[in-house]
């Protein structure tokens, strides 16, 4: 049904969206809960510089991130001397999604957050439960639903990531070679236009299954339930 | 024994309030935005004043002078609003438990058995709080204060969501958790019937300052006040 070639590119893409989901879950966590909950200087700067990637040319990010995780890059030697390589690999691929995906995850989260009444952390306080512990126990499990769809929104973003991957990883069949970047391929050459319509599809039913996922997830959560 | 001494300034109101009770029920009065919420937000510790001593005994929980203010979840300081604010996630007997899971330094001196007797909540412990009515949902939010081990319980108009014949069924488990209990009550209401039902010790309340204490039986009253 499926070429080894069409194959290798939607396993790769699975492993690229699921890397850059898992890896930045903790951080957008973090930078959501910070946005809905805390009042700080800069945070209008932090808010900017979280939604840059929705809103710049993804070729700038690109760019931008070939210039800083690139192997003569700053960042990119650092991440070399540690042993991890972005450049032209799987890895650089996960990091471009990853950014890309970033602001779609921050935002559904915050929400999420923002929707936990915060006398419940203040009530929580007054019984005995130190502010980590109320962000453990109240406020993460409150704002799961809104977890979930951000992690499932940044999954999809990172699955359909073109532009700035393929500007700072290329486009290396078996490497950095994504569903988005094979279709692009396969388009451009005079007989793909079987893998085109193939992957097409896929991509679809994978973005409709996550829907499908994150809704029943949310569904199954939903504490109000009698 | 609390004495409170602060100011607090927000856009259009100026609390400036002094007072000190040790009354084992002390009603706190006054008109809505009178700055009633805002006191007890203050012993709470889930506001800062800008300038003021709160003291509980001899310990002192803020003192802008000095720098000091202990958190909130080191104050043991119980708090009861008028929404009850069960956790929604949690099911009763794990929302009492999660009031009683800190109280560890505290030793448990109110057993868990006799809060829940007392409040008779025990058929409602496997239920989830969306299931609840308001007067039950109440009590269990009375109870998971209690469990916390609190050297006092504050009450901000605990009953303003409940009707009438609800609040008659209630005000008799304020009354019996102070005098079973021995845990004092800060009593918060804009209702004077409510207050004098539970209390003779009053502290009147009216736009930022304490305006008013009545001293119903002075030989038993406790509250003092003052013009700060």
């Amino acid at each position: 049904m499926f070429s080894a070639a069409e194959t290798t590119a939607m396993m790769l893409s699975l492993k690229v969206a699921g890397v850059a989901t898992l890896v930045s879950l903790p951080f957008a966590v973090l930078t959501a809960w910070i946005l809905a909950k805390k009042r700080f200087y800069g945070k209008l700067l932090l808010d900017a510089l979280v939604h840059l990637p929705l809103v710049m040319p993804p070729v700038v990010t690109g760019y931008v991130l070939l210039l800083l995780f690139g192997r003569k890059g700053a960042l990119g030697g650092f991440f070399e001397s540690l042993g991890l390589v972005f450049s032209f690999r799987w890895t650089g691929a996960a990091l471009a999604a990853g950014i890309m995906a970033f602001p779609l995850m921050v935002r559904a989260m915050r929400l999420g957050f923002q929707a936990v009444d915060t006398r419940l952390e203040a009530m929580a306080g007054t019984l005995g439960a130190s502010p980590l512990i109320v962000f453990f126990t109240i406020s993460l499990p409150l704002a799961l639903p809104g977890l979930i769809a951000g992690m499932v929104l940044a999954f999809a973003k990172a699955l359909g990531e073109f532009g700035a991957t393929i500007t700072f990883v290329a486009n290396i069949p078996g490497e950095t070679q994504t569903i988005p970047a094979a279709i692009y391929s396969a388009i451009q050459s005079p007989d793909g236009d079987g893998t085109a319509f193939r992957l097409a599809f896929i991509s679809v039913l994978i973005a409709v299954l996550a829907l499908l996922a994150s809704e029943f997830l949310q569904r199954r959560l939903a504490y109000d339930r009698v | 024994m609390i004495a409170f001494d602060c100011t607090l300034t927000r856009p259009g109101f100026t609390l400036a309030a002094r007072f000190a009770t040790e009354a084992a029920i002390t009603g706190l009065m006054g008109p809505s935005g009178s700055g009633k919420s805002t006191i007890l937000r203050l012993i709470a510790g889930l506001e800062r004043p800008e300038r003021g001593v709160i003291r509980l005994g001899d310990e002192t929980l803020t003192d802008t002078t000095r720098g000091v203010f202990i958190a909130p979840h080191k104050r043991r300081i119980g708090l009861l609003l008028q929404d009850a604010l069960l956790f929604p996630h949690l099911n009763v007997a794990q929302n009492l438990g999660y009031g009683r899971i800190f109280s560890g330094r505290a030793g448990k001196i109110l057993s868990a058995d006799a809060v829940i007797d007392t409040l008779q909540i025990r058929p409602l412990l496997q239920r989830r709080p969306a299931t609840l009515s308001g007067g039950e949902a109440q009590r269990v939010a009375l109870a998971r204060a209690l469990m916390a081990q609190p050297r006092r319980l504050l009450l901000d108009e605990p009953l303003a969501a409940l009707d009438d014949a609800l609040k008659a069924e209630i005000l008799p488990f304020i009354a019996a958790i102070t005098r079973d209990f021995g845990v004092p009550v800060l009593y918060v209401s804009h209702d004077r019937a409510e207050i004098a039902a539970l209390t003779r010790d009053i502290l009147t309340l009216k736009a930022g300052k304490i305006s008013a204490y009545e001293d119903v039986s002075s030989s038993s009253s406790s509250a003092r006040a003052g013009m700060a």
